[in-house]
Formats: structure tokens, sequence, C-alpha cells
């Protein structure tokens, strides 16, 4: 196992970054994007309230693999985008409608009078949502935010299907010249769980630490 | 336009079906199984048996924690090693039930905290042993309020099956990448088929979810 | 209220008993031990020869729109030499792809494979080939509309090649074509569509897969010839020299009374730009 590691660190770690790069990239992506769908949902404007809706539900009802490939082999005979951008979008789009989900419980959980009493106060609703709940939104929300994170680490994986050079196409690569279904495997796994392991931990903290507080609530 | 249209012919649409089935089959199994793994291996993490229940819960977060995709490629390329020979449909619904049950055990873990400390001592003075205890009182109501993250859980799964494309299960996903492979024109409206079936599949059971919760609740 | 919680219990574990009995029953039940011609043995034993083929490759394996079957010349290959080998054996056929194919013997899920493999010294060191059955070589597929001629043409840090994951083609594109970018994907049918999506410039395999490909697609050509040699052969399980022995004398039956060429014909027949005759190395 260690020698495989030493004659093929270099595509590990290579896979490393590119899986790294990949989750913070959707990680950013889909918190806005999330954020901006939670909000669509609340706002009160009907209209706005059936888009951000009809967008969640669809989004979140479908595989990842299909949004994924459906970038790599249509959307890429409009706009010219590469297998790690195709997967990298699909990532995105597709947490985003976990995310809003997160988001606009986080938003529902902070008491109604909270807005109102700000927009007496002379706020408006948009200021109110951005001052008052939503700070207050994502205090709630962040282990449940920090578990959507961590999936989507995993489901970073879904670049090996579009030649994303991620860790797991990586293994796959080294895998098919080594003849070894074994070892490659376990070494990304090994990565993968340097990755996830610690922010699980943390996350678990987080929510014990919250439950306690919230219990007196 | 008109292309859009004709790829949906009746050939094509038995082909897409026929996956449908193999996806059906493989989630409601992994489903009914990753329910029941996933309750054992939460309570054991719930009743702390030394020893046992931290390896449970420490060998439950190494496969949360690890993408399903390399679940599905250990069970279908390293299980043999060990004399474990599975055909692909048993080999996804493997991987898939490990991969979920660890999932649920910590829903359901969680869903067992959940309920108040003093119905178990209560139970328990009432003249009830713990297994009582917890099958009668504790379990029903940790299902009861964990009905929503379970449901979720099992539309994952649906999703989910399409992974096992990368070991060419036959299933919907893999066979509408066969028929746009072979009918270029074809390409748009077979996404627009596979967004279709899985959301009707997953929305029928998020809907079914959502039922149970209600009247439960009630 | 604990009495519907209890049906509701009752009867997910009555279903579970059902799907654990469907599941163990679906269950591949080939074991592998290292004994000599244990395949062998195996596929005389139960009658059964399970086959590892193609099921996105045209012309070759491919899985049929309309019966759900595979069809191809390997795939009727495999029942001809199954039929050759042991005459009441029943011929089943498991999918694979080039990434899948190798593990899967060598793991004992399948007897042997007949699927677009090139017979390669590496691969002689895992697995045990038969005598090669079709000549083919690596060739590329372009839209025809590409500036790209040939492989040659191809070594510019500009050119992005499609190939599959664990076919010999993406080691030789490295080596024919070290410049450029090599974009390794899972199964023919994702390299096919990324092509013409523009995902790559080129896609390059074996011209037989290739020739399938272009045979769908009016806006695909092969071109520019083959580069390398890459004779398919039967890979089988080493230690298995009676199944080897076996499989070499049932092709030369096939070539010998007529049967080749009729399925040769068959499916290569009246595609453009193939010489059969070649490729079947008449």
């Amino acid at each position: 196992m260690i020698s495989l590691f030493q004659s093929h660190a270099g595509e590990f770690l290579t896979g490393f970054g590119w899986t790294i790069l990949s989750s913070v990239l959707a990680l950013i992506g889909s918190t806005i994007l999330g954020t901006a769908f939670a909000i669509m949902e609340v706002v009160p404007n009907k209209l706005a309230n059936i888009i951000g809706r009809i967008y969640i539900e669809i989004v979140r009802n479908i595989p990842l693999l299909v949004i994924t490939m459906f970038f790599y082999v249509v959307i890429a005979n409009v706009i010219k985008i590469s297998g790690f951008a195709a997967g990298t979008f699909g990532l995105t789009l597709y947490t985003s409608a976990f995310i809003a989900e997160t988001v606009r419980a986080g938003i529902n959980a902070v008491p109604k009078g909270q807005l109102e009493g700000a927009m007496s106060n002379g706020l408006s609703w948009w200021q109110g949502m951005r001052y008052v709940v939503l700070p207050q939104a994502f205090k709630l929300v962040i282990p449940p935010l920090g578990n959507q994170f961590i999936n989507l680490i995993k489901n970073s994986s879904v670049l090996a299907f579009v030649a994303g050079l991620d860790l797991m196409y990586q293994a796959n690569q080294i895998s098919q010249s080594t003849f070894d279904t074994f070892g490659p495997f376990i070494i990304v796994g090994i990565f993968y769980l340097i990755l996830t392991m610690p922010l699980s931990y943390y996350m678990r903290y987080l929510e014990n630490r919250l439950e306690k507080k919230g219990g007196q609530a | 336009m008109s292309e859009f249209f004709s790829a949906f012919s009746w050939v094509n649409l038995r082909f897409l079906i026929t996956g449908l089935g193999v996806t059906v089959q493989v989630a409601v199994i992994s489903v009914i199984l990753s329910f029941i793994i996933g309750s054992v291996l939460g309570v054991i993490r719930y009743v702390k048996i030394p020893y046992f229940s931290q390896i449970i819960g420490f060998i439950i977060d190494l496969i949360r924690n690890l993408p399903l995709l390399l679940i599905i490629f250990f069970t279908y390329f390293a299980l043999p090693k060990v004399g474990i020979h599975f055909g692909v449909v048993t080999s996804t619904i493997f991987a898939l039930t490990i991969f979920e049950s660890a999932m649920l055990a910590e829903i359901i873990r969680s869903g067992i905290m959940a309920v108040p400390k003093g119905q178990l001592e209560g139970a328990l003075s009432n003249g009830l042993n713990f297994k009582q205890a917890l099958w009668h009182i504790i379990l029903p109501q940790a299902y009861k309020k964990m009905i929503p993250p379970i449901v979720s859980q099992f539309v994952s799964l649906i999703k989910d099956t399409s992974l096992a494309t990368i070991i060419m299960l036959p299933e919907v996903t893999y066979r509408a990448q066969i028929v746009y492979a072979q009918e270029p024109n074809a390409i748009v409206s077979m996404f627009f088929a596979l967004a279709v079936i899985y959301f009707i599949l997953n929305f029928i059971i998020s809907k079914i979810g959502d039922m149970l919760d209600r009247r439960m609740a009630a | 209220m604990k009495s519907r919680f209890q049906v509701v219990m009752k009867s997910i574990l009555a279903a579970s008993a059902f799907a654990l009995v469907a599941g163990v029953s679906a269950t591949n039940e080939i074991h592998a031990d290292n004994v000599k011609n244990d395949t062998y043995k195996r596929i005389m034993k139960t009658d059964r020869m399970n086959w590892g083929v193609k099921g996105d490759t045209k012309l070759m394996g491919l899985m049929n729109i309309k019966t759900g079957k595979l069809e191809g010349f390997d795939v009727e290959m495999a029942k001809e030499i199954t039929k050759r080998v042991n005459p009441d054996a029943k011929v089943v056929y498991t999918q694979i792809t080039s990434g899948t194919r190798v593990p899967m013997l060598i793991n004992g899920n399948i007897d042997a494979i007949i699927a677009t493999m090139s017979v390669t010294p590496d691969r002689q060191k895992v697995v045990d080939f038969s005598q090669p059955y079709f000549n083919a070589g690596q060739s590329i597929l372009v839209k025809k509309s590409s500036k790209y001629h040939n492989v040659k043409e191809l070594n510019t840090p500009k050119a992005r090649v499609l190939a599959v994951q664990g076919s010999t083609s993406i080691d030789e594109i490295k080596e024919f074509a070290p410049k450029a970018k090599v974009v390794g994907l899972q199964d023919y049918a994702t390299a096919l569509t990324a092509l013409k999506a523009g995902q790559g410039d080129a896609l390059t395999t074996d011209n037989g897969i290739l020739y399938g490909m272009a045979a769908g697609s009016k806006s695909l050509e092969v071109r520019g010839g083959t580069f390398t040699k890459e004779p398919y052969g039967v890979a089988m399980q080493k230690q298995n020299p009676k199944l080897v022995k076996a499989v070499d004398k049932a092709i030369d039956d096939i070539k010998q009374d007529g049967t080749y060429e009729k399925m040769a014909k068959k499916w290569f027949g009246d595609v453009k730009g193939m010489d059969w005759k070649e490729l079947a190395g008449e």
C-alpha cells in the first residue's frame, strides 16, 4: 500500500487537490445560490415563492449524476465547459437546493416578531432580512450546513464520471494501469476521510452544544 | 422541436421503463434492508454496550464519511478478493445497504436521543424492562419524529442508484445513456425523460412521507 | 397507536425476509480458487459459461434498445465458442466496461472476456489470452469538420483526445501524441456523446469500435488509418490451460467451417470504409 502510494503520489495528490478545489468552489457557489433561493421562498411575493419552490423541488429530486452529465454532454454544445467545470457546476446546482432548504428552515426558526420589530423600527423588509434575520438564521443552521458540506465533498466523486481529475478519477486510472483493485481505493478512501471525518466530528460537537443551549429555550 | 418528441418512441420508452424496473427493485430492497440494519445499529449506538457500541459507532462514522461511489467500487472489486462474489444487482444492493444503513443509524440514534429521558425512566418504574420500554415506548416516538429525515434519506437512496451505472447496472440512467449514444438527436429528450422519471418517483415518496408524518403526528 | 406501529414493523419484517431471499437468489455463485483448470471444470459441471461483453459498442457488443438484448460480433463469437467448448452450456452475458473487465475476470465474476480486448504483454501478466480472433488497430474518430487528420496532428497541447479508462488506447495515445491532453471516460457511450458535445477534438480507440460509431452518426468519420496493431483475444483466468486450448480450438473451427465469414459479413459487410477481410485476419 505504501509503495503504491509512493509510486503514484503525484496522481493521488493531484486528485486530492482537484477534489478540494471543486468542493470549495461548489461550497461557495451553492451557499450563495442556496441562500438566494431560500430568500425567494420567504419574500412577500407569491411569484417569487413559487419559482423558488419549483427550483428546489426539481433539483433535489434528480440525481446529481444526471445533472452533471447534462452539463457535460448537453450544455457543452452551447458553452464550452470542461469535465471539471461540468462536475463543479453540477455539484453547485445540486447542493444549492439542499442549502436553500436548510437556510429556509433557519429563517423560519427565527421568531416572526424579529422581522416585524425591525420593520416597525424603520428598516425595509430587505434590511430586516439582511441585518436581523439572516445572521440569526445562519447561526442556527451551522451544523446542518456543515453536514451539507460533508455531503458535498463525498458527492464530488461524481467528477470521476466526467474525467474531472478528482480523487476517484485518479483511483480508477491507477487501478487500471496497475490491475490493483484494492489499494488505490483504500488510499483515496483515506484522503476522503481526512477531509470529512474532522468536519463530521466538529459538527457533532456543535450540534451537542447547540442542543444543550436550546434545551432551555 | 419534432426531434424532441420523436425521441419518445414506444421502443425508447419501453427500454427506459425496463430500466426503471431495475432502479425500483434495487431501491426497494435496499430501503427495507437499510431501514432494519440502520435501526439495529442506531439502537446499538444508543444503548452504549461497552466497547461494542463504540466500535460500531466508529465503523458507522467511517462509512458515513466515504463517498458512496467508493463503496460501490469496493463491494464490486474488493469483496471478491475475500471470496464473496456478487452479481451487479446484488453488489449494488449490498453497497447501498451498507451506506444507507450507516446514514440511517445516525438519524435513528438522534431520534432516540430526542425522546425525553423521563419517558424511559417512567416506563422502567412502571415495571417494563428495558427491552419492552425501548420497543413499546421509545422507538415508536423516535420513528414518529424521524419520519421526514428518514424519507429524505430514501429519496437520496433512489437518486444514488444512478451511481451504479459505473458498474453497468442496467438501470434507467444507464439505459438513457445507451439510447442517446445511438440516437444523438434524442439526447435532450432523454435527459428530460430522466428528470421527469426521477422527479415523479421521488415526489410520490416525499408526499407519502408527508402523509405519514401528518397521520402519525395526529 | 402502539398497535399501528407494530403492524408497520411486522409488515416491514415480512417484506425484508422476502427481500433477503430474493437478494440471495440473485447472487452469482462462482468461486475463484486457484485450482488448476477451475474455470474449465466449472463450465463443464454447471453447464453455464459466463461471458463479459461490451454493451455500448456498436457492431461488437451493444444493447439493443428494441429487445433489451446484447448483440454484435463479440456476442455471437461468445455463443459460437461456447457451443464448441461445451455444447450443453447456457451462454450468460455480463456487461462490462474496459475498466471493469479485468478485475471481474480475476475475481471470478465471469469465466471469460470477449469484449474488444487487445492482447498486450502487460495484460498477459495477469490473464491468459486465446489466439487472436480479430485484427484491430488503433485509429481516431473526429467530426467531419475537424482540422485534425491523423494522430500526428493531435500531438499539440491544444488537442484534447477522448479515450476510455482501462483501454490500451489511453496508454498508446500518450505515446503517439504525448503533448495532447487525454480525457479518460468510463464507457464508449459517454465518450461518443462527449465527442459530439465538443468535449474533445478526437476519440481514439480501435478501428473496430470507431467504425461502429461512425456508422451510427453522419457527422463523424474515422481518419488517418491505424497506428498500432491491436489483435483481439479472448481473455481467461490464469491456471486454465484446458480452457485456453478449448477456446483456441473453437476459434479454429469457427474460422474453418465458414461461421466466421458469415458473422464478419453480417456485422461488418455494410460498414463504409471498413475492410472486414483485413480486420478478420484473412
